[in-house]
């Protein structure tokens, strides 16, 4: 019975936490976060500061940072509780979109017949 | 008789009320969090096979015109910084729904509902605006891709819009109780996702478009 109280106990702890995610700051953090990793590309391809591949290497690089901050401080992924299958489920799904994108993309370049 | 009797007095009290009912509940509710993730990642694959069709399409324009000479920033810039600020202004509403505050929550989720219609508006506005100027869905390889990937978003956010009003009334109707608490958590959680798929549409249509 005391077993049992202390374990209702813990997990009515982390009931809590998960009831009380994202603060103000957190909020407010990733939204500065979300319009840096905006405006940065757009100021340095807008003014041609940077060209090809550079600019292509930053576009997509703040782009997946972006997702990361929308992840961690929008969506509350870090907060979830101890199984983690959502974020099992995001890999997986990640997984499947890069081998459907950058297969698409790789076999689509190399299929030209010479 | 009596043990049964004595399990229903025991039940309300303090510890069990406090423990176990809730964490049943809250088991469900993280499985019906859960299977509104496995949704989201359904979609983000959905996106995926259109953004690979999209960049292997990309520069078949068949003579027409290329989004190079088409695309408008300007617009397209106001639409990423209105989808931005209303993926936080959407998170603002589940901070006023974790502190009771009712009136505040509908308050942001208005709020979200504007800045969403206005992106809706402006996206309208400049597929009129690429019709207009000779590039439609039938137009080339390159302008179906466009329409398909960006339409699809759009309708995302439509459905989102229409969604977020229904949940609007139900909260108007029955307040803050465990399911319209559920509804404001997927809604927001959708509408971030759409700001994320948003982001990479105006990084690889829009800005790698113009480069």
């Amino acid at each position: 019975m005391a077993q049992h109280s202390v374990d209702t106990h813990d997990s009515h702890g982390e009931h809590e936490h998960h009831e009380s995610h994202g603060s103000l700051k957190s909020y407010v953090i990733g939204f500065v976060m979300s319009l840096v990793l905006t405006a940065i590309p757009l100021i340095v391809v807008m003014n041609d500061l940077l060209e090809g591949k550079a600019a292509t290497v930053l576009l997509l690089a703040s782009a997946v940072l972006q997702f990361v901050v929308q992840l961690f401080y929008f969506m509350h992924l870090k907060e979830e509780g101890k199984p983690r299958y959502n974020l099992m489920v995001l890999l997986l799904g990640l997984i499947i979109v890069l081998t459907i994108v950058a297969g698409s993309i790789w076999i689509m370049t190399y299929n030209k017949v010479a | 008789m009596a043990q049964s009797g004595n399990h229903i007095i025991a039940k309300p009290s303090q510890e069990h009320d406090h423990g176990h009912g809730k964490e049943g509940h809250h088991d469900l509710e993280s499985l019906r969090m859960m299977g509104f993730w496995i949704f989201l990642i359904t979609d983000c694959i959905l996106f995926g096979t259109l953004f690979a069709t999209y960049v292997v399409l990309n520069g078949n324009t068949a003579g027409g015109p290329t989004p190079a000479e088409l695309f408008e920033m300007p617009g397209v810039i106001a639409e990423t910084f209105i989808l931005l600020t209303s993926s936080f202004t959407s998170g603002l509403a589940v901070l006023s729904m974790n502190r009771g505050d009712r009136k505040g929550l509908i308050r942001w989720l208005l709020v979200t509902v504007l800045l969403g219609a206005s992106f809706i508006a402006l996206e309208v506005t400049e597929f009129m605006t690429l019709v207009h100027e000779g590039a439609s869905i039938s137009t080339s390889a390159q302008w179906s891709a466009f329409y398909v990937l960006v339409g699809t978003h759009g309708l995302h956010v439509t459905i989102g819009l229409v969604w977020m009003i229904a949940i609007m009334i139900q909260l108007k109707q029955h307040g803050i109780n465990s399911v319209t608490r559920r509804k404001v958590n997927i809604i927001s959680l959708y509408w971030h996702f759409l700001d994320v798929i948003w982001i990479f549409v105006f990084t690889i249509v829009y800005m790698m478009g113009v480069m």
